[in-house]
């Protein structure tokens, strides 16, 4: 336990001083934060609160306006984000990062089996043995609960929730250190988003992942997560514990947030 | 029409400019496709005008032309392509693959060995080899230009999930020099390993798309594959029926509705030499007999 502390003291991902205007529209401010290994994230806030830019922000797919990400590669130096080239940031997104989307339609490609889905980082990263990248495919296929006689069959073919575990096995196969999660359970029905929840707190914490997650859904938040951002009008406005925020929101905004949930 | 209406070769000398610079391009980055002009062409697109504006620009009045279509030299489109040099360029024309010094081809590489100082000419309708699996051509630029192949391997993968082995026979991916995927055209894949360390010039050029690549001699070809799953060359199993070759790439001739067929080399240069050369086939000294085949 204490050689995993040890190892967890340094900050994975650095945000400092994040802003984005588009002309006079400025949709983040002053957001500054740390993100250490093996902690969960969620950025909470309405539509239009400026997650969705954030999270774009950080995982390096718009550059900020103003300030810095910063980024403890996997030989130990933090580096900013802004410094690395194009091919670097691209390898980075295909190894040690992995960036789930609400739509599986953007993250999968769909006219390409399920095994070939899974695959293709490892492709990317020079496996050249088509057996062992079937292997790899239908291990995670059976971690994500997607039965393996399906390797075969296109994401086309699939449920909503069965693609979206598919785009998660994609993102996962490279063990990334840091996974980026818009809405990953929106658009789906209530039973498939608790299994669909369940299977990423398990894996979550299985590999030890580091996760931004962005929802509006304060359960997807509670359940995943172990610290929470909220956020209005592009700005942070409340930072804190998730049990804490949502226990005790102190912001009269996060009070109407949470307060706006039905009773179970 | 008098033939002195045309510039030499049809083309006028600036274009032929133009195009040059794309071949010198070309052959510098091997395997690159480097963007060009493409000019109108008396002929529709998917007709070879991208081979003929690259043949036009390198052909000098010494040249002798060979034009090949599906490794045949007698088809409607190898006999225009020819009839349309001689007449524009007044060069000589030949079927002799050991003749010609250039050679324009749809489809096929020779089958007797290409020399140094010979340059092929292949017709190419896609020069994008991830075409089909990125449509977003400033992705597939930035994949080029980031070496980022692995999405070539999706295409083989399915293959082998598909149909357990790689099924794709033609227009095969190559690597060239360690660093270009390149698409060879719809040549079969039989023809790949004949790029490879090929004496002779390789000059690619699509018409429709605006496109120029080479392989400049002597330059290393790799066909992608997987360690469990080879690269294979693949050939029908049977010998030409009419000049009895073993060796050579085969074309299925369905002979009646009953579900005979004979198999005869698809470069008829090659089998005509080799008629000529006293070699036969089963087909060879009857061929208007109709036979069971079994």
């Amino acid at each position: 336990m204490a050689e995993r502390l040890t190892g967890n003291d340094e900050p994975l991902l650095v945000a400092e001083g994040l802003a984005k205007n588009y002309g006079r529209l400025t949709a983040c401010r002053d957001i500054s934060f740390a993100l250490y290994p093996g902690e969960v994230l969620a950025v909470v806030g309405e539509s239009g609160s400026g997650k969705s830019t954030l999270l774009q922000l950080l995982s390096a797919q718009l550059s900020p306006s103003s300030g810095r990400v910063s980024y403890r590669m996997r030989d130990g130096v933090l580096r900013d984000l802004a410094s690395l080239g194009e091919a670097e940031r691209r390898f980075l997104f295909r190894t040690d990062w992995g960036f789930v989307h609400q739509d599986p339609a953007q993250g999968l490609r769909m006219a390409v089996s399920a095994g070939a889905n899974v695959g293709e980082r490892l492709m990317a990263v020079g496996w050249n043995h088509y057996g062992r990248i079937r292997e790899a495919a239908s291990n995670w296929l059976e971690r994500v609960e997607i039965e393996v006689s399906r390797i075969d069959d296109a994401p086309r073919t699939y449920s909503g929730g069965m693609r979206q575990r598919l785009q998660i096995a994609r993102n996962l196969v490279t063990e990334p250190r840091l996974v980026f999660m818009d809405e990953p359970t929106g658009g789906l029905d209530v039973s498939v988003q608790a299994r669909l929840l369940d299977l990423l707190r398990n894996l979550v914490s299985e590999l030890g992942l580091a996760a931004v997650i962005v929802t509006h859904d304060l359960a997807v938040a509670r359940l995943l997560s172990h610290r929470v951002m909220v956020m209005k009008g592009g700005q942070v406005i409340e930072t804190g514990l998730t049990d804490q925020v949502l226990d005790d929101p102190r912001e009269p905004y996060t009070q109407l947030l949470v307060s706006s949930i039905l009773p179970p | 029409m008098n033939a002195t209406a045309y510039n030499f070769a049809y083309l006028d000398e600036q274009t032929k400019r133009m195009i040059r610079r794309a071949i010198l391009k070309a052959i510098a980055i091997p395997g690159y496709q480097v963007p060009f002009a493409s000019r109108e062409m008396p002929m529709p697109y998917g007709w070879g005008t991208g081979g003929v504006q690259v043949t036009a620009a390198i052909l000098g009045p010494d040249d002798v032309l060979k034009v090949i279509d599906q490794g045949s030299d007698d088809t409607t489109n190898a006999i225009s392509i020819r009839k349309f040099f001689a007449k524009t360029a007044g060069v000589a024309t030949t079927t002799s693959t050991e003749q010609a010094s250039v050679i324009q081809t749809r489809h096929r590489i020779p089958e007797a060995p290409l020399r140094a100082g010979q340059v092929l000419v292949y017709q190419v309708p896609i020069p994008e080899p991830l075409r089909f699996l990125e449509p977003r051509e400033t992705e597939t630029r930035r994949m080029h230009a980031l070496g980022e192949y692995g999405l070539m391997h999706v295409k083989l993968y399915e293959d082998i999930a598909r149909f357990g082995h790689i099924a794709t026979s033609y227009a095969y991916p190559v690597k060239v020099n360690a660093r270009y995927v390149m698409d060879p055209s719809p040549t079969p894949k039989f023809d790949n390993p004949k790029m490879d360390d090929c004496p002779a010039l390789q000059l690619f050029g699509a018409g429709r798309e605006k496109r120029i690549y080479a392989i400049p001699p002597h330059t290393k070809v790799v066909s992608l594959d997987f360690e469990d799953h080879p690269f294979s060359r693949y050939r029908f199993d049977a010998p030409c029926a009419l000049c009895g070759a073993d060796d050579s790439y085969l074309d299925e001739i369905v002979t009646d509705d009953r579900g005979s067929r004979m198999f005869v080399c698809s470069d008829t240069d090659y089998c005509e030499g080799r008629q000529a050369a006293g070699h036969r086939g089963t087909e060879s000294a009857a061929p208007h007999k109709e036979r069971v085949h079994g």
